[in-house]
């Protein structure tokens, strides 16, 4: 218990301008430690990892005292900083793609780092790259250095640039959301990646994440972070047993999404979206002067049904197909094979009045709070689009009022219609997407991703709207989502989709308690879960 | 808001933008002499207290002269933009909104235009309709529209990979009425970016048109026949291609400093 502290820091501010964005906050980390840093987008997690590396934005001026091993990091000149980066403190960020020079050999990325702290002979410095690359499971292919970028998966990407902020060994390590743009099942091996170095090389490490689930499988201690300060600080299993802080208890319940009841019996509704055998390929370049390249095929004989008042996931990885399926399914997109059926009316080569007015029927959430609106309209505006689908536009009155009925069903207010989108924040935004969504009263709703982009602490809330109002009005929904979590929070019923085929289907409890098939298997197993704690 | 001490270009370029549109503006109502006659008694007068800017070999005086010869100017390069923008904006938005064939064959079209040389086509339209301003509107003009088409096309297709195109197609929108009601009223400030800079293209160009007497003919003044008739006088009396010069430079200069300072409102800070 009485390992040396390795990483202090004492009141550590930081202000841009005369906005203080963090305030005053103090951490330890041991050697062999993972201390979590948790909290929604905004509150400073990410400030914090670039002041302890004084890699804050020019604008930014900071105080207080930030020691690794006794030394002070906070008031050393920027050359031996430099020295210090990369060499004893390693960093691994969010996005893989942008980590890494696209340009560049992976190999050379690596040595890069060697040389820029180390004088040494080019076969020591290629020694040093392939153990690095070898450390985080790279090796096997041979001419692993030799490989650029874009010749590699996500997951091979965040492999590399954590190989190249262990290549000289540091004592200390930040990761900043290292697995938020990976898909499950590589999070899962990222994470498990980070865990064993830490653990074998007597590292201290600072895991930054919005995501409790991923603090609760790694994480040794936890700080929970909320507007610039640092709420609580405990260990995990304090933590997640008897939250002291109302913040850190809001949190730990918005982010144990519980199973929506298991519904009794068969689904007795008539079916209302019926998709069958739908095939969608997509040209590939050509890669020969004398023939067309054999097509991808994103789509492959996928059928599903949605029964009125029914809540359907469709879960899968980027990549599943699952956008393609949802494309198709609301008629943007037309399928090379098989059919969509809305209300038992054909919906996929509909044309005219009959696809306007099967359109009514159906309508549609995006992942993106901010991409989803005209930046130009007014809410009434954008609320009101879905309005040309009814051939006779209805009155200015009379759509007034629907707007603020909508409005207020998804909990925002009459006064809300005149204002721009940019004045509301990316809770309130899917919120007026939502209603957009209602308008036009239809049977079922198809969500892409539309809470994965929300904290934690607004996803739950807009998940206990949207269990509210298919309650309320019966209204279908078929939920897309790669997030097994909010799926199992909110699908009566599941399909689960790999490499454009639908692999199982189910109900959401038994799909998810008991898998059948071995990727479905394979995601239940992968995805991070918070400990059932009594 | 960004002050004007944070974006300087735009106030200065506004402000030099603005004189020259004013003095065309004047100059339609007064100048201070009758730019179209000629008095030979008072010709080659250097710049005095009567003739600010002096007289040139026929005796005009060359302030009246830049005056009327701003609003050739201000005329050839705004009607050239105006048809710049009426059909490459358009063009632009229909080749984003349909992509494939028609996308291919409006911008291969573009290239076509792109590749021909001005001068050709101006010395073309000479042949066909005579020498005139309107001629020059018309080559400028057409060398204005895929430059447009390109813009609005390239802005267009960064607006139709947002989700709000999605949605407004659920909504039963065709993409052509989505190009108008959407996508065209969020490219506007970049338009209106590129509409400024065309305009000071415009201005070096009818220049040059009627450097060469393919624009605007005597009697009207144009600054590009001054420049060529001040030529042959250069050891004589320079000061009568400097005048007319400055006027190109300073207005065109202005109307650079108004796009910048359009571009760092607009777009993010650069």
């Amino acid at each position: 218990m009485s390992a040396p502290q390795l990483l202090e820091v004492i009141d550590l501010s930081v202000a841009i301008g005369a906005t203080r964005i963090i305030k005053n906050i103090s951490l330890e980390v041991r050697a062999g430690e993972i201390l979590g840093l948790v909290g929604a987008s905004g509150s400073g997690k990410s400030m914090t990892a670039l002041g302890i590396m004084r890699l804050l934005p020019s604008t930014a001026s900071s105080t207080g005292i930030t020691r690794l091993n006794g030394e002070i990091l906070s008031s050393i000149p920027e050359s031996r900083m430099r020295a210090i980066r990369g060499r004893d403190i390693g960093m691994v960020f969010q996005e893989p793609t942008s980590a890494l020079n696209p340009l560049m050999r992976i190999g050379d990325q690596v040595e890069e780092t060697v040389r820029s702290h180390r004088q040494a002979s080019v076969a020591e410095v290629q020694s040093l790259a392939r153990e690095a690359l070898d450390l985080v499971g790279l090796q096997g292919e041979q001419g692993a250095l030799d490989r650029l970028p874009y010749e590699l998966s996500g997951g091979q990407r965040q492999r590399v640039a954590i190989a190249m902020a262990m290549v000289l060994s540091p004592q200390f390590l930040i990761a900043d959301e290292p697995t938020t743009a990976l898909d499950v099942i590589t999070q899962a091996q990222v994470l498990l990646l980070l865990q064993g170095l830490v653990r074998r090389r007597n590292m201290g490490m600072i895991l930054v994440t919005h995501d409790l689930a991923v603090i609760a499988q790694l994480a040794d201690r936890v700080a929970v972070m909320h507007q610039g300060e640092i709420v609580e600080q405990a260990s995990t299993a304090e933590i997640l047993r008897r939250p002291r802080n109302a913040y850190s208890a809001a949190l730990l319940a918005a982010s144990e999404l519980a199973p929506k009841r298991a519904e009794t019996g068969q689904i007795s509704t008539p079916a209302i979206l019926q998709v069958q055998g739908i095939v969608r390929e997509y040209p590939r370049k050509r890669t020969s002067l004398w023939r067309a390249a054999k097509p991808f095929r994103a789509l492959d004989g996928v059928s599903l049904t949605v029964h009125a008042g029914e809540t359907v996931g469709l879960v899968g990885e980027s990549g599943s197909g699952k956008s393609s399926l949802l494309r198709v399914i609301l008629a943007l997109e037309r399928a090379q094979a098989g059919e969509v059926s809305l209300l038992g009316e054909t919906f996929s080569s509909a044309t005219g009045a009959t696809l306007s007015r099967l359109r009514r029927s159906i309508q549609v959430v995006f992942q993106d709070p901010y991409g989803s609106f005209d930046p130009r309209w007014t809410v009434e505006q954008l609320i009101g689009e879905p309005f040309f689908l009814s051939g006779s536009p209805p009155s200015n009155v009379e759509r007034r009022r629907k707007v603020t009925m909508v409005l207020e069903q998804v909990g925002l207010s009459a006064t809300d219609a005149q204002r721009l989108p940019r004045e509301f924040s990316g809770g309130e935004r899917q919120r007026i997407a939502i209603a957009r969504a209602l308008i036009t009263e239809p049977a079922v709703i198809a969500f892409d991703e539309a809470v994965s982009a929300l904290d934690v602490l607004i996803r739950a809330q807009v998940l206990a709207l949207l269990a509210d109002l298919a309650e309320r009005l019966k209204v279908a929904y078929l939920f897309v989502s790669h997030d097994l979590h909010v799926i199992r929070a909110i699908a009566d019923r599941v399909y689960v989709m790999q490499q454009g085929r639908i692999v199982e289907e189910g109900p959401a409890a038994a799909v998810f308690n008991s898998p059948r098939h071995a990727y479905t298997q394979a995601l239940v197993a992968a995805s991070p879960k918070l400990p059932v704690l009594n | 808001m960004i002050s004007a001490a944070r974006n300087p270009s735009l106030g200065a370029g506004a402000l030099i933008t603005g004189l020259f549109i004013a003095v065309a503006a004047l100059a339609q109502v007064w100048t201070p002499y009758d730019p179209r006659i000629l008095s030979i008694a008072d010709k080659l007068r250097p710049p005095s207290a009567q003739h600010w800017f002096g007289t040139d070999q026929l005796g005009r005086d060359v302030l009246s002269m830049i005056m009327v010869g701003a609003q050739t100017s201000v005329g050839v390069a705004l009607l050239s933009v105006l048809i710049g923008v009426c059909v490459g904006v358009p063009l632009g938005l229909l080749g984003a909104a349909r992509r494939g064939a028609t996308d291919e064959i409006v911008m291969r079209g573009n290239d076509l235009i792109f590749a021909f040389p001005a001068l050709l086509l101006a010395i073309l339209i000479t042949a066909v309709f005579g020498p005139g301003a309107i001629n020059a509107i018309i080559a400028i003009g057409i060398f204005n529209i895929p430059v447009f088409a390109r813009v609005t096309r390239a802005g267009a297709l960064q607006q139709w990979t947002k989700d709000y195109t999605l949605a407004a197609r659920v909504s039963g929108k065709d993409p052509l009425r989505i190009s108008w009601e959407h996508i065209l009223p969020n490219l506007l400030g970049l338009l209106l970016v590129q509409g400024t800079i065309q305009f000071s293209l415009g201005v070096i160009a009818e220049a040059g048109l009627s450097y060469v007497g393919l624009s605007a003919q005597p009697p009207t003044p144009s600054w590009g026949r001054m420049l060529n008739e001040a030529q042959t006088l250069t050891a004589l009396a320079p000061y009568l291609a400097l005048f007319p010069g400055f006027a190109v430079l300073l207005f065109v200069l202005g109307l650079n400093l108004l796009g910048e300072g359009l571009r760092r409102r607009a777009g993010p800070p650069a």
